[in-house]
């Protein structure tokens, strides 16, 4: 974008913005300043209206009301606006293009580095040498989503736009997505999409939850963990479990020889998605701890 | 520009991994080699033989074929993709509406036209490799008059699916275009006029305002150039044009017609919801 908003002047600016399909009011009067640095979590059930807002703001549908980002029509100034949003949707488009094809495509659009993308791709443990020739559609709903990751990461976005960024990825790669976050904190705007807020919780400053196409809360979120704080964590089991064995085997966590006692590290913002998984097999547990080991 | 060319790339690359062009091209590629292989070079009808007579019956059965398949194909990957998510994420990219748009309309014209045009390609390279006359002047035309005709069902296809906004509908709203064209050919008209229900001047405009029928009447005249076939409506066609007259006429105004459905399907494209 040419213009860069002032400290004062937010990022991006809905006002009065509704949108009907056919008699159904999807949106009705919403009106938000997100300022530069934000990052907000959109909540609400399916049906409240928080694809049709984002698919407003990346102007995709046309609406009462106006949308701007950075001063800017996004219908009118596609192109500008745009080249600065990254985008990452909630389920894969069913592509047939190679990977490699659509890394071209939207990298020479983005007016980007494929190799920024590729590089991005290969810290969240994709491995993008191997898969450049295959067809997207075929890569499994983690590599897809890893890739969509990389692709709006992999250029100078002013505004990331995430529809449940991190549902599909191992926990490997969401502690890597997060310090990808934590690296774009000082100079990007983000909205972060999600049907539950202990998802997201730990990546926004600020929660936006909107019900029947208005927004029903709009509130702060004082977080201490920061977006790179890691948790060094040792759980002793009273008994051996398999099923529990598995869950923590998927989050890199090792054992004693006799599978009693477990330990190893979790991501800072994780910690509420991994207390959850715990809380499955509270029986088994006779002792946990958790303590920061960086931050 | 390059949003333009980028956007067409991607829309052959995609369209050369889908079923359905491998059908497609498999349908045009067989409709030839089957052509040959039941020695229609050989064979004699209304004094055409050798390639002519392979070409004559190539277009009689693209014209039946590629009309529908281009209308289906078209409506069913460009809403399917509406639907499936496709223009949600692409269109989240930075390329212009215009640039997809047309992108993708020239993309898909490439990918419609070259099976086709290869294959009457491949029957020319075979007749002169076996010493077959090679009619330059009847290929060209047909290699024209294909050309004009997948531009225009092109056209028709993407104003349909600017409009339907499922593939469902866009599918149905193709197959009844296609069949309203069809019901409008000739000898249907021919027997309406028989009726006395519709003036002979309404049914002769219907039938030069169908695309359809424009194509088969210009194919026809290249082998009876008196079109006695088409009885009466022959009488109008060459007193107001002439037969070469109808030849341009042929390529001119299917050609306008695609070009104006595809700039009206743009219009409306970009006035409404993309996704």
């Amino acid at each position: 974008m040419n213009k860069s908003p002032t400290s004062n002047e937010p990022m991006i600016q809905f006002t009065n913005v509704a949108k009907n399909f056919r008699r159904a009011r999807v949106l009705d009067g919403i009106s938000l300043n997100i300022g530069i640095g934000e990052r907000v979590a959109l909540i609400g059930s399916n049906g409240a209206g928080k694809t049709t807002l984002i698919r407003c703001l990346l102007g995709e549908y046309t609406f009462e009301g106006t949308v701007a980002i950075a001063g800017l029509d996004p219908r009118e100034n596609r192109t500008k606006v745009l080249g600065n949003i990254g985008f990452v949707p909630q389920l894969p488009p069913p592509l047939k293009m190679p990977v490699g094809q659509l890394i071209e495509f939207s990298a020479a659009l983005c007016g980007t580095d494929p190799q920024r993308i590729h590089a991005i791709a290969r810290r969240l443990g994709l491995d993008i040498e191997g898969i450049l020739t295959r067809q997207f559609v075929r890569l499994s709903g983690g590599m897809k989503q890893k890739l969509l990751i990389a692709i709006a990461l992999g250029r100078d976005a002013k505004v990331l736009v995430m529809d449940e960024p991190a549902a599909n990825l191992d926990p490997e790669a969401r502690k890597i997505f997060f310090d990808l976050l934590a690296e774009r904190l000082d100079d990007a705007t983000m909205i972060i999409s999600s049907h539950r807020l202990d998802e997201v919780s730990a990546l926004v400053n600020r929660v936006i939850e909107m019900d029947m196409g208005k927004v029903v809360l709009d509130d702060q979120v004082k977080d201490a963990v920061a977006l790179t704080a890691v948790l060094a964590c040792r759980i002793v089991l009273s008994r051996f479990e398999p099923a529990f064995a598995k869950a923590l085997d998927g989050w890199k966590f090792s054992s004693s020889t006799d599978n009693l006692v477990w330990s190893g590290e979790i991501a800072g913002p994780d910690r509420l998605r991994f207390l959850g998984i715990i809380s499955r097999y509270t029986a088994l547990v006779s002792d946990l701890s958790l303590a920061e080991a960086r931050g | 520009m390059k949003q333009l060319w980028l956007t067409a790339k991607l829309d052959i690359v995609e369209s050369l991994r889908a079923r359905w062009f491998q059908i497609y091209t498999l349908i045009f590629g067989g409709i030839v080699a089957l052509l040959f292989l039941f020695g229609l070079t050989e064979s004699r009808v209304l004094g055409f033989i050798g390639l002519s007579r392979l070409l004559v019956t190539y277009i009689q059965l693209t014209m039946a074929i590629l009309p529908i398949f281009v209308l289906i194909t078209t409506v069913r990957s460009v809403a399917g993709d509406r639907e499936a998510g496709v223009f949600e994420y692409l269109l989240s990219l930075p390329v212009s509406l215009f640039a997809w748009f047309w992108g993708k309309i020239i993309g898909r014209y490439i990918v419609v036209f070259a099976p086709v045009f290869l294959a009457m390609l491949a029957a020319v390279g075979w007749a002169l490799i076996q010493g077959i006359e090679v009619p330059w002047a009847i290929f060209v035309y047909y290699s024209a008059l294909l050309a004009v005709m997948s531009a225009c069902f092109l056209g028709i296809g993407m104003l349909i699916s600017s409009v339907a906004r499922t593939t469902d509908m866009a599918q149905g709203a193709a197959f009844m275009v296609w069949l309203v064209l069809l019901l409008f050919l000739d000898l249907i008209l021919l027997g309406v006029m028989i009726q006395g229900k519709v003036a002979p001047e309404v049914a002769v405009l219907v039938a030069l305002v169908n695309p359809l029928q424009v194509f088969r009447t210009a194919a026809l005249a290249l082998f009876d150039p008196q079109l006695i076939v088409l009885g009466p409506s022959a009488y109008v066609i060459l007193d107001t044009f002439g037969i070469s007259g109808y030849g341009v006429f042929a390529l001119v105004y299917p050609a306008l017609l695609g070009l104006g459905c595809a700039s009206l399907g743009y219009y409306l494209f970009r006035r409404g919801d993309l996704p």
